[in-house]
Formats: C-alpha cells, sequence, structure tokens
C-alpha cells in the first residue's frame, strides 16, 4: 500500500512536483519515489520531504516515457500501491496516460486535493475552468493522480535517509524509440514566471506584439516576470514559455497584473490563485473583472504607461 | 500513409456549460461543434497528407454524434472521411475508455501517424493521446509545435517548460499538437459543399469489441466559491493612482 510519486529530472534538475506531491502524500501513508533524470542528479531533497524509498531510472537522454511506464508498472505490481501521483509536466502526463492504458487504471486528472474516507481514496478535481469540484474515488487501484502544480506547497518533513534501489531500463521494443537530438532553452530574462512575486501579463487587448515591450518595462520595474494569454502565444508575438493558464503554467504571485486579458476560463485557471488581482480592459463586461481585486476600465495603452511614468518617478 | 485525426465535438465553448444533476455529466446538445484544438491536428495531418503520395486523412471521433456539425467542420477543412463513434453506454466515458474506443477505431481502419491535440477544451484530462500511444504500442512524440516528416520518421519541436526538444521517431508513431503549431486553413465553400458528401462511418463500443466499465464513481461535485468581486475604476486618466495604491497595499513597491 501506500504510494509511489513520479519525480522528472530529465529537464533543468528536479521538478518541484514530487517535493509538493511528497509533501501531501506522506500524512496519507508510506511514500516511494520512482526517479527518471541522469544518474548525477541531487535526490537529497526527495528524502528531505519524506520519501522511504527512491527506485531511480537513470537516463542522460531521450524521452524514456514508454520505457519509465514499463518500469512503474512492473513495481505497482510488486508493491501494490493505492495510487501513483504525478505532476502536470510533460513527461509526467506522458508517463501517466501511457500507465493508465497499461494497467488499465483510471486516470484522474486536474486534481487539486487528494484525502481518504471510509471508501478510500477520495481525489478532489476541479473541472469547468475550475468553478466546480468533482469529489471521485477510484473504483480499483492504483489510481492514477495527475496534481495541477501548486495545489499542495511543498514543505521538507518526516526526513528520512532513502533507500536508493537503481532500475534497469525496460526494452519496450518500437514504443521506445525516440531519439531527442537537440535541447534549446529559450530564456527570458529577470525572475522565473512560476516563481516571480510579480506578474506583469499581456492579452490580445494589447493590439500588437510590439506592445509586450511596454509589459517587460513594467515587470522590470515591480521586479517581476511577465506572462501571456494563449491567444497571443498562439499568435507568435511571445513564446510560449511565457503562457499562463490551462495549458501553459500556473502561477500564485502576490501580484498579477492582467494587462487586455478578457478572463477566458483558459486562462483563469492558471492565475485565478494570485493574492492579489489587476485588471486593465476597455470592456467593463470582461469576465476578468469578476476576479479582480481592482479592476480598471479603460485603455491599456494609456493606463499601463501612466503607471510606468509614476513607477519611474518613484525609483 | 494513412493518417489518423482525433477529433472531439463539444457543446460551443462560448455558452455556460451545464451538468446533468443526476450523472454530473456535462448536457451535450444536439449541435456541438468541433473543438477549437483540433483544428491544428486535422491542418498537420492535411499538410502531411499534401507532401505524402497516396495519403489518406480520416478524422476519428467518440461522442455523442447529435448533427455531427463539428465533424462536418472537419470534413470541410479537407480530411477524406470521418469514422464516429456514437453509443448511449460511451455517455460520461472517462479518459481510457475514450482512449480505448478511439485506438480499437484507428487499430481497424490501420494507421501509420495517429494526430491528437494535446487536451480537450471541455474536458481537458490531458493523456487521452498517451493513453492511446500506449494502446497502439507506438512512440509519442507529444506537445509538438512543429512537425516534418524527414527520411528518418516525424520530426518535431517539442515543447518544453524552458524551451523545445527536437524529437525524431520512426513510423507508426503518434503525435499530440500543441494550439498554434500551424495555422489551421478556413473551409472554403467548395470544402464545405463536398463535405456534405463524404462518408461517416458510425460505429457502437460493441462493434469494436470494447466493453465499457466504469473505473471511477462521483460521489460529489460542488461550486468552488467565487472570488469575491474588488472595485472596479472607470479611467479618467488617474486609474494608475489607484494601482499604484494596490501594489503600496500589496508591498510590492
Amino acid at each position: 500500500m501506500g504510494f509511489l510519486i513520479f519525480a522528472d529530472a530529465t529537464g533543468d534538475g528536479l521538478a518541484g512536483s514530487a517535493l509538493e506531491l511528497l509533501t501531501k502524500a506522506r500524512d496519507l501513508g508510506d511514500v516511494s519515489v520512482f526517479l527518471v533524470g541522469p544518474a548525477t542528479v541531487d535526490r537529497a531533497a526527495l528524502g528531505e520531504h519524506g520519501a522511504a524509498a527512491i527506485h531511480h531510472l537513470a537516463t542522460d537522454e531521450g524521452l524514456p516515457s514508454a520505457q519509465a511506464t514499463a518500469a512503474i508498472a512492473a513495481l505497482v505490481v510488486e508493491q501494490q500501491p493505492e495510487a501513483v501521483l504525478f505532476g502536470m509536466g510533460y513527461l509526467d502526463r506522458d508517463v501517466a496516460g501511457r500507465l493508465s492504458a497499461r494497467l488499465d487504471a483510471p486516470v484522474l486528472s486536474n486534481a487539486v486535493d487528494i484525502a481518504r474516507d471510509g471508501d478510500g481514496l477520495v481525489v478532489t478535481n476541479e473541472i469547468l475552468g475550475g468553478t466546480r469540484r468533482v469529489l471521485t474515488s477510484a473504483s480499483k487501484a492504483p489510481a492514477v493522480v495527475v496534481t495541477r502544480p501548486k495545489a499542495f506547497p511543498a514543505e521538507p518533513g518526516a526526513a528520512t535517509t532513502p533507500a536508493v534501489h537503481q532500475v534497469d531500463m525496460p526494452d519496450v521494443g518500437h514504443a521506445g524509440e525516440v531519439r531527442v537530438v537537440e535541447r534549446h532553452v529559450e530564456q527570458s530574462e529577470g525572475p522565473d514566471l512560476e516563481e516571480a512575486d510579480v506578474i506583469v501579463s499581456g492579452g490580445r487587448g494589447l493590439g500588437d506584439a510590439s506592445k509586450f515591450e511596454m509589459m517587460e518595462e513594467l515587470a522590470g520595474l515591480l521586479s517581476g516576470a511577465v506572462g501571456a494569454t494563449r491567444a497571443v502565444v498562439d499568435a507568435g508575438w511571445v513564446p510560449y514559455a511565457l503562457q499562463v493558464g490551462q495549458t501553459g503554467k500556473t502561477v500564485k504571485p502576490s501580484v498579477y497584473i492582467a494587462c487586455g486579458i478578457s478572463g477566458a476560463m483558459q486562462h483563469v485557471v492558471g492565475m485565478k490563485d494570485s493574492s492579489t488581482i489587476i485588471a486593465i480592459n476597455k470592456d467593463p463586461d470582461a469576465p476578468i473583472f469578476a476576479l479582480s481585486d481592482l479592476g480598471v476600465v479603460g485603455d491599456v495603452n494609456k493606463v499601463v504607461p501612466a503607471l510606468i511614468e509614476a513607477l519611474r518617478s518613484r525609483a | 500513409m494513412k493518417i489518423a485525426v482525433c477529433a472531439k465535438q463539444i457543446p460551443d465553448p462560448a455558452t455556460p456549460y451545464e451538468l446533468d444533476p443526476t450523472t454530473h455529466f456535462v448536457v451535450r446538445p444536439n449541435d456541438q461543434v468541433l473543438d477549437d484544438t483540433d483544428r491544428y491536428g486535422i491542418e498537420v495531418g492535411l499538410q502531411l497528407a499534401a507532401a505524402a503520395e497516396d495519403a489518406t486523412v480520416t478524422v476519428f471521433s467518440m461522442s455523442p454524434s447529435g448533427s455531427l456539425q463539428g465533424i462536418r467542420q472537419a470534413l470541410a477543412m479537407g480530411a477524406d472521411k470521418a469514422v464516429v463513434v456514437d453509443d448511449e453506454t460511451l455517455r460520461g466515458a472517462d479518459a481510457l475508455t475514450t482512449a480505448r474506443i478511439l485506438s480499437a477505431a484507428i487499430e481497424r481502419e490501420g494507421f501509420d501517424v495517429v494526430i491528437a491535440g494535446t487536451e480537450s477544451t471541455d474536458g481537458y484530462a490531458g493523456v487521452v493521446p498517451q493513453q492511446m500511444a500506449e494502446l497502439l504500442a507506438v512512440p509519442s512524440l507529444t506537445f509538438a509545435r512543429k512537425i516534418e516528416h524527414t527520411d528518418e520518421g516525424l520530426r518535431i519541436e517539442r515543447q518544453t517548460s524552458s524551451g523545445y526538444d527536437v524529437v525524431i521517431a520512426e513510423l507508426p508513431v503518434l503525435i499530440s499538437v500543441t494550439s498554434g503549431a500551424v495555422e489551421p486553413r478556413y473551409p472554403t465553400f467548395k470544402g464545405i459543399m463536398q463535405a456534405k458528401s463524404k462518408p461517416v462511418d458510425t460505429l457502437t463500443a460493441a462493434d469494436l469489441g470494447v466493453s465499457i466499465e466504469a473505473n471511477q464513481q462521483i460521489k460529489a461535485v460542488e461550486p468552488v466559491p467565487a472570488r469575491e468581486a474588488g472595485v472596479i475604476v472607470t479611467d479618467e486618466g488617474d486609474a494608475f493612482e489607484r494601482i499604484v495604491e494596490a501594489l503600496e497595499q500589496a508591498k510590492v513597491i
């Protein structure tokens, strides 16, 4: 019994979702980690967050989703966990989907809470753009649970020195024949979008791509990061790495300034838990105003330059 | 080359969605629309077909099909035919059931490339493409933002949290396509007329030999408490001052 948590370290170090999941799951039962990533990756944080054991599929290259799936499936048969927990990262979703099909186990996606009642494990998912909550129990174990980022804050605790088991790379035939031939990083300046305390985000209402210079200037004055909606990413104004929303990043800054953003469900899901939301939009009926602490009905191309001027004079 | 594109008909996203109070399933009107995110996959399928010899593009969909208006939209873009699995037992089907149905239908027709969006707009479980890849025992090139057919196989740019990777796999293969990957074409008048006579095969789960089981049980559905709306001001040239005050209150300046 207990939980198996997926940890992706194939990118830039260990993905944060594993520590969030460890924090949540260690209060519900024993937790082991299935780690994918280079042999050299720093595993210390996993023990500091309560992992009792680490199963490490060491790999430096490729996109080992089918291989990781086969290895986890074997571990599931051996250990019979109640649930296998994933974050929403790309490899997380690849492995969660494959594992569900391989084990014939249901996937509970977009989970924001995991609890236990008399019937067993109950997973809370948000649907319809985060306006409704569904409490679901899986009819059979293990459940494959995909959780939304930042649903649980990561806190060290129940520290252990976990046993590390090296996992051999399984041969899965054609399904595993994927080659990664290049890696590209599209870094923007300033703080990381997911860590920033202030986010200045732009949407279609800005008018055109050049207005993002204004977004960058405002973000710079507030030591914040620039975000964007799917509409402007799709339009090619800014790289996908800036996208906030269901299909982009989930953020919870102290202040989120939405500029020319109407507030489509797909966007709101990624930012609605920000502490203070300030919106500037010329349409008084824009849905973004329903969740704003301060809503300014006006021309974003006038309000933002005036704001920039005011902040500059304070500096 | 046989290209299978998965598509979904959804209630118009511009209208508020309702849940059936008994089943908790989304209420689906007879007239549904093509999920906008699927237009990118259809476009990718059409472009791959145009670059290949003797290629067919078939649209696969599982849903209560109703008027088929969304499927006709996909055919109007240029797909050759559609296979729709429509069956009362599939109402409220979960992601895995959806993947099993679509994979079985695709396998029945044969395929070289399977294309899907990354997630539907209405349900957004976001795992159906990967489930299908496992069921079909093919590599999954997921979150593709650029797709090319080369001598080595399909070569994609795969979205990562910090940029992108270039990833290659040989056929048969499954790809999931991000919104914005390509510029989807608008159906022409000719395309719309032709779509009316293109073949649409309708199948049931039983035709495909897939048995339906409830994998999960909904215990309750509750509204998420809405955020309290704050202050709305109309800009008269001085609204920036209110923003400065709000930033001060939040202690970020």
